[in-house]
């Protein structure tokens, strides 16, 4: 739903990265992305070829993403499960009492330089 | 022959980085004494009508503002400046949320000395909204009866990150398939603090109690009791 939102701030943070680093040039953007985070790959890859020609720096990084799968955890048998097949009733125990360990990640793993 | 490719590691959360700078702008406005609503809905449930019902309830306990955020046009900003509210408009320019930088630009654009209550009247969109904090001090999201009373179910992290369910529009509760029960239990199993009033902007119902949420609300957080100190 927001993927040009946070397109806006991954251009804001390399940006910030590569200054730092006297980077010329980037050439990928490595990110790493929760199943359950709500991000569309395809959109993000869209709004990202659209957002990066208006950056010098990084109009030819190509974006690279890694998928982090939704773990949930139970309160009650302290099982693990995956959240997309389960959702929220734990499938040990029956339990409601789960919460998502992980999955909901939006994070900026790296970038290359060439 | 191959290019060597450099890679820097940068590791930083979009969502880590927005969360720190709510928590920051939160102590800014205990600084402050300033109390930041957070008001997330969808498009048409009554945001803006149930604002204007609350500038005039609560006229004389505190002195509220609002901030305004569409993708575009100032039409609930004008709305609320001829009823006399201060109020300011934000662009998100073509952003579906707002987020704790965004927020605290319009704050200090807005002036903090202004008000003891912002009221954020955030981009209408039952998704986007609840992914980002903005910083404010308590969430409050608006469900009206012609919406259906699945909205929890279909929504969850709406109502999870939400201090406050109003449902709005209960003067039309008899034309409506819409189950008050049903819609408790199923906000409850997302969230099972969340408080729940319903309300009628339209004819004035619930709005005095809703008023006396907030009031508490803001008293609590800015350690200011503007009722008894005016009985001193």
């Amino acid at each position: 739903m927001h993927e040009l939102g946070v397109v806006f701030y991954v251009v804001r943070d390399v940006k910030q990265v590569a200054e730092e680093n006297a980077v010329e040039k980037v050439s990928a953007v490595k990110l790493q992305i929760g199943e359950v985070s709500g991000i569309v790959h395809e959109y993000l890859t869209d709004c990202w070829n659209w957002a990066r020609k208006k950056e010098p720096v990084m109009e030819e990084a190509e974006l690279k993403i890694e998928q982090i799968d939704a773990v949930s955890f139970c309160e009650d048998c302290q099982g693990e499960y995956p959240t997309v097949q389960y959702a929220k009733v734990c499938p040990h125990c029956g339990s409601e009492r789960t919460y998502l360990k992980r999955g909901n990640e939006f994070l900026i793993k790296e970038i290359e330089v060439l | 022959m191959e290019k060597d490719v450099r890679i820097i590691e940068v590791k930083r959360s979009i969502f880590e980085d927005n969360d720190r700078d709510a928590a920051r702008l939160r102590e800014e406005l205990r600084e402050k004494r300033v109390f930041l609503l957070n008001l997330m809905s969808s498009p048409g449930s009554g945001k803006t009508a149930t604002l204007l019902a609350l500038a005039k309830a609560l006229k004389g306990r505190v002195r509220m503002g609002v901030m305004e955020a569409d993708i575009d046009s100032a039409v609930d900003a004008e709305k609320m400046q001829a009823a006399g509210v201060k109020c300011i408009q934000i662009h998100t320019g073509g952003m579906c949320h707002l987020d704790a930088d965004m927020t605290r630009q319009g704050l200090y654009e807005f002036g903090l000395d202004e008000a003891e209550l912002i009221v954020l009247e955030n981009v209408g969109n039952l998704v986007c909204p609840a992914e980002f904090d903005t910083g404010a001090v308590k969430n409050m999201t608006i469900l009206s009866v012609p919406e259906g009373d699945d909205k929890p179910l279909k929504y969850p992290l709406m109502y999870e990150k939400c201090d406050l369910l109003v449902v709005n529009k209960v003067d039309v509760l008899p034309y409506f398939d819409f189950d008050m029960e049903k819609v408790t239990e199923y906000a409850r199993r997302r969230n099972p603090r969340i408080e729940i009033l319903q309300i009628s902007a339209k004819t004035g119902e619930g709005i005095a109690g809703l008023a006396d949420w907030i009031v508490a609300q803001v008293r609590e957080f800015t350690g200011v009791d503007g009722e008894t100190r005016r009985e001193e």
